[in-house]
């Protein structure tokens, strides 16, 4: 077990610095298509214009959307963690007060030398449903946190073994690309919002401009036969993007982390070497009827079980795959099970 | 032609060489690393015990054989001054007795819900549970690491680099012997445990 875990968790680590990088990436491209874009289309429903009028000549649209957007993520890089705490509203354990603190301390403690990363910071978050989640953007700077109704609800070992899942995801990188992502998320809903509202005022401009440019188009008749249509394509496909754009990212949070999910239920199992205790976590967990109130959609696929208790997450299926956060509980718990059946077989084996 | 080849396979296999050799030396690294956390979790616990006595000593007067077998153990323990992992078999011996001896301790405080409940011996034994733990699984990562480097070195094609990396198979932190393996007694007469 151990040995396939580890290289499991070399792909996983691999791949999560692949898929930041790509993240990155994708973000500023997108952002710089939506800039050079508009200008584009500015450009060519200006280019008819009479010699007095406005010639939009340098991508000012795109150079400063690009910008915003490298600004964005270096930001969202840097504060990612942070803003995935504070929206929660979770408060740092310094001096554990009460006895349930300090088991929380020590189990995490515990946890950080079987995986053998240095102590993460650990958080309370105030709610009565159990959840739990990890955030930060390697193992030096992680963070692990907690809700109250988890302390309450799991006895010592589940407790262990659910941080040692968080762990998991600490270890194995997944806390960069899913907090990146998180932060990205945030930061796209924000600026769309802003940005529809300078828009709106822009569409109508855009489309008194996109009109201007159509009538060029068919008046300037041979001479520039293709500006027309194409600057029709590109103005509905632009629209697009800045209508889609928020929907583009969900779905990009939703379809990176099925996967893992298992591979850091195995983590977890190969830390505590208890994997039924993880099983009888994750059903308490699930039998806890409540969503998580203070968990919002932005941080969901971070947490160990869907804040949002959302339907499709108990579903299999290509739709399910590739829709939900989470894998079905109970597959999850069957695997555990397994894994836990497995090593009791073996240590009865070698009793008798 | 003929010389582009050899070269091309000559760089493939210094490629690997050079590849072989760093991991052999990372796992070396990594395994004497967690050697010191066992050290660490260890020098925590002997600093732990001498406090965890006095506090229960008052209320556990009836019990006095079982605290004095853990302070002669940890004194024991504490003597020990072998270091590094080829003292591994001395150390392993004399921690491995701190173990047992303070299993004991923990069934009998299980044993008497009464002491449980008085002052802070839940917060002690809360205390104790995490040390345990901390020791045991900084143990876990040693011997995996441990047996990850020296299946790395003994399998073929890597153990042609062994001798160049100076790589020698590491000890691993053998469980207790079964004398000391076996279960506490416990009375049954009394509260069992939960």
């Amino acid at each position: 077990m151990s040995d396939d875990t580890s290289l499991n968790l070399f792909q996983q680590q691999e791949a999560n610095r692949r898929r930041t990088v790509l993240l990155v990436i994708g973000f500023v491209a997108f952002f710089a298509w939506l800039g050079f874009g508009g200008d584009y289309i500015y450009y060519l429903s200006t280019r008819d214009a009479p010699s007095t009028a406005y010639h939009h000549g340098f991508p000012w649209f795109g150079i400063a959307l690009t910008v915003i957007a490298l600004l964005t993520a270096w930001y969202a890089y840097a504060t990612g963690p942070e803003k995935v705490l504070w929206s929660t509203g979770a408060r740092a354990v310094v001096d554990p007060t009460d006895p349930q603190e300090q088991q929380l301390v020590n189990v995490v403690e515990e946890m950080a030398i079987a995986a053998g990363v240095p102590r993460p910071r650990i958080w309370i978050v105030d709610d009565p449903d159990p959840n739990a989640f990890a955030t930060g953007t390697d193992p030096l700077h992680a963070h692990i946190a907690v809700t109250r109704g988890l302390l309450q609800l799991c006895n010592r070992e589940e407790l262990q073994a659910v941080v040692g899942h968080e762990l998991g995801h600490v270890k194995n990188l997944d806390v960069r690309l899913m907090t990146l992502l998180a932060a990205l998320v945030g930061a796209v809903a924000l600026m769309h919002d802003g940005a529809t509202r300078m828009l709106r005022g822009g569409v109508n401009l855009g489309g008194g401009g996109g009109g201007g440019g159509g009538g060029g188009g068919s008046r300037g008749g041979g001479k520039k036969g293709g500006a027309g249509p194409l600057l029709a394509i590109l103005l509905v496909v632009w629209i697009l993007s800045w209508i889609l754009a928020p929907i583009i990212t969900q779905i990009l949070a939703l379809a990176v982390s099925r996967k893992r999910e298992y591979l850091a239920d195995a983590m977890s199992a190969q830390f505590t070497r208890n994997p039924l205790s993880l099983a009888s976590a994750l059903q308490k967990i699930e039998g806890a009827v409540a969503p998580t109130a203070a968990i919002k959609r932005g941080a969901a696929h971070l947490c160990i079980t869907d804040p949002l208790g959302r339907r499709l997450t108990a579903r299999e299926g290509l739709f399910a795959d590739a829709l939900a956060t989470h894998p079905p509980m109970a597959k999850r718990i069957a695997i555990l099970r397994g894994m836990g059946y497995a090593q009791l077989k073996k240590e009865g084996g070698g009793l008798a | 032609m003929g010389s582009i080849i050899f070269l091309a396979v000559l760089v493939v296999v210094v490629g690997w060489l050079i590849g072989a050799y760093n991991g052999l030396i990372s796992l070396k690294n990594q395994t004497l690393n967690a050697f010191k956390q066992i050290d660490v979790q260890l020098k925590r616990r002997h600093d732990l015990i001498p406090n965890l006595v006095n506090a229960v000593k008052g209320a556990m007067e009836f019990e006095r054989s079982t605290l004095e077998a853990v302070i002669q153990a940890r004194n024991q323990a504490v003597k020990v001054n072998a270091t590094g992992p080829e003292g591994i078999k001395q150390i392993s011996q004399a921690e491995n007795a701190l173990s047992s001896a303070l299993q004991r301790l923990m069934v009998v405080v299980e044993q008497y819900p009464q002491l449980k409940a008085t002052g802070n011996i839940g917060q002690l034994q809360e205390e104790l549970t995490s040390t345990e733990n901390k020791v045991a699984f900084a143990r876990q990562l040693y011997n995996d690491t441990a047996t990850q480097y020296n299946t790395k070195q003994q399998q073929f094609p890597t153990s042609m680099v062994a001798g160049l990396a100076k790589a020698q198979p590491a000890d691993l932190w053998e469980l207790e012997d079964q004398a000391e393996k076996a279960v506490p007694q416990v009375d049954l007469s009394m509260k069992p445990k939960v």
